[in-house]
């Protein structure tokens, strides 16, 4: 027992070392007290990359989540044919590191020698600019999109698989076609695992950064280093060398995403009372 | 098959019998219904295409020298394929560092994902069958801690570490990743459900330890739990970029997508020269470490997607 309680603590003593070293941070070698905070609220950079995340959220993590939950349903409706090849077709990516996952749209988009750019060419259609400042948001949330789809899909899957079946008998004896099915029980069925998977498209989208990251070398014209605000605070500490800020900075994106997240679970929350 | 056993199976058929009967069948082994809709087979076919299609195009591309990655078109494979050939060069080139890549990331991502998970499964079956002092304020607080974005810990971790000397070691990657608040989480449930008390009355009545009982009773029947969280923080580290490009900057140490990218911004960056041949390169060690992570997911997925359902449905 006390082990346990041991083996618990220590992660937590663990959060609980770094949140004193946070704060030791900033009175560290001069007391600036919320200095640090204040000047980040003003900082139009960092503003900046706050919004393009929270853009990048709203256009993202719905069509996203519209995707996978249609692949879910499609997967349970047992209307298709080869279904394990294609969910674990699509669940794939997932398993493929962000890292090369970015490198292989990175060459396919490539205005010069990407295959897109090619086959327009072939075509005589023009090529696509997918690098370009216009496109770039939209090339990103594909790039992620492409990667987490499946991650989302299989956990909705997953909650469907649990539905007892008793509830399709009872559904189907009523006379329930299978959109009626899929409204009244599906969809109700899945809201924990739909609220579970939003939850965590919000910690992801807003601290975007491997993909912008890598895409940096491709297009150094489009991704400044404050293109999102975690990239933003990744070059503050390394290559501006302000750490204090920096630090400042993390810890406000991460207040940030903690309220996203709470404004996310409060809707759900009164959605259901009501 | 199926349509001989589902009828005696079901309950007595009510008179829209057809689609009662089949839905029934459709439960028991919902993958083999005779009913089938070819429109959304197709159009599902068609999404499974676009899922596969940069994996295709890597593994095309891996077959191919730099100057045909740009000469040729990108999505087939060019007259002189050199697979081998680019392995070859992958392996050997700067001494072998990529090997060393490789190696690192198996070490960080099998040590964190072994502790992560038995940490997990401690917290979790101790939170799911005792009773102490904060018990509720403490998970309130793991739970809160999921939602603090990893990266947004990341940067202070750093400074934290850079204090004790423990930047460019390989505990740098691995500590961190050790903690994982969703794998309690999970585990908690899991433990829940999967251990039953009047099992633990039992070993306790026969003068069994509390220790004992964890290592010899409840890891066991946790095990499906703890697979699930294994493979996922084994992604997780092997997967992580962000953590390594701030932590480490000895080459040696670098994980393999550390290193791919240091190779694949060189092979922008540099131009021609001495650089000209990388292309290839990262192209043929981004197919090279993809694939461990994709067998075991194929060999695993039974346990991940019990895994996962379990997370996904109690909140």
């Amino acid at each position: 027992m006390v082990l346990f309680l041991l083996m618990f603590l220590a992660p937590l003593g663990y959060a609980a070392y770094l949140s004193l070293f946070r704060e030791k941070l900033i009175g560290g070698n001069a007391f600036v007290g919320l200095d640090n905070y204040v000047t980040a609220l003003k900082d139009p950079l960092l503003r900046q990359g706050v919004l393009r995340v929270a853009t990048f959220f709203v256009i993202q993590v719905p069509l996203m989540l519209l995707l996978a939950l249609a692949f879910a349903l499609a997967l349970d409706s047992g209307l298709l044919r080869l279904a394990r090849v294609i969910r674990l077709g699509i669940f794939v990516p997932y398993a493929v590191p962000s890292v090369v996952a970015t490198l292989m749209w990175g060459y396919l988009y490539g205005p010069d020698f990407g295959p897109f750019a090619q086959l327009s060419e072939k075509l005589g259609l023009p090529v696509p600019h997918f690098l370009s400042d216009g496109w770039m948001l939209g090339s990103l949330a594909n790039i992620v999109t492409w990667e987490f789809v499946g991650y989302n899909m299989i956990i909705l899957y997953a909650a469907l698989r649990t539905v007892p079946q008793e509830l399709y008998e009872a559904a189907a004896m009523d006379g329930a076609g299978a959109w009626r099915t899929a409204w009244s029980i599906k969809l109700p069925a899945l809201r924990p695992a739909l609220l579970l998977t939003l939850l965590f498209s919000v910690i992801g989208s807003f601290q975007l950064f491997n993909e912008p990251k890598l895409l940096q070398p491709v297009a150094p014209d489009v991704i400044d280093n404050a293109y999102t605000a975690n990239l933003y605070a990744y070059s503050l500490a390394f290559t501006g060398q302000q750490v204090n800020y920096s630090a400042a900075v993390s810890f406000f994106l991460g207040l940030v995403i903690v309220i996203f997240s709470y404004a996310v679970l409060f809707i759900a929350n009164r959605r259901r009372t009501s | 098959m199926t349509t001989t056993t589902s009828p005696s199976t079901s309950r007595p058929a009510p008179p829209a019998t057809t689609t009662g009967a089949r839905r029934t069948a459709r439960g028991q082994r919902r993958r083999s219904t005779g009913r089938r809709s070819t429109p959304l087979t197709i159009v599902m076919l068609a999404v499974l295409a676009y899922f596969l299609l940069p994996l295709f195009w890597l593994a095309v591309s891996s077959t191919k020298s730099t100057q045909d990655l740009f000469t040729t078109f990108g999505l087939w494979f060019s007259h002189a394929p050199q697979l081998l050939e680019n392995v070859r060069e992958t392996v050997t080139h700067d001494d072998g560092v990529f090997l060393h890549w490789l190696l690192n990331t198996v070490l960080y991502s099998v040590g964190s994902a072994l502790g992560a998970a038995l940490l997990a499964a401690a917290a979790g079956y101790g939170f799911a069958k005792y009773r102490f002092r904060g018990n509720n304020a403490a998970f309130a607080l793991v739970l809160g801690a999921i939602m603090i974005p990893t990266t947004a810990l990341a940067i202070p971790t750093y400074l934290l570490f850079a204090k004790v000397d423990l930047v460019n070691t390989p505990w740098a990657i691995v500590l961190p990743s050790l903690v994982s608040p969703f794998g309690l989480y999970l585990m908690r449930i899991y433990a829940a459900d999967a251990v039953p008390d009047s099992l633990l009355e039992a070993a306790r009545i026969d003068g069994a330890g509390e220790l004992r009982i964890f290592v010899t009773i409840a890891l066991r029947l946790l095990a499906p739990g703890l697979v699930t969280v294994v493979l996922f923080t084994l992604v997780a580290t092997w997967n992580n970029y962000f953590l390594p490009l701030i932590m480490l900057n000895d080459p040696k140490l670098y994980p393999v997508t550390v290193g791919l990218s240091s190779w694949a911004s060189q092979a922008f960056g540099g131009g021609s020269g001495a650089n000209s041949n990388m292309l290839a390169l990262v192209v043929t060690g981004s197919l090279i470490s993809v694939i461990p992570l994709v067998v075991a997911f194929l060999l695993l997925q039974r346990y991940w997607q019990s895994g996962l359902a379990t997370g996904g449905v109690k909140q």
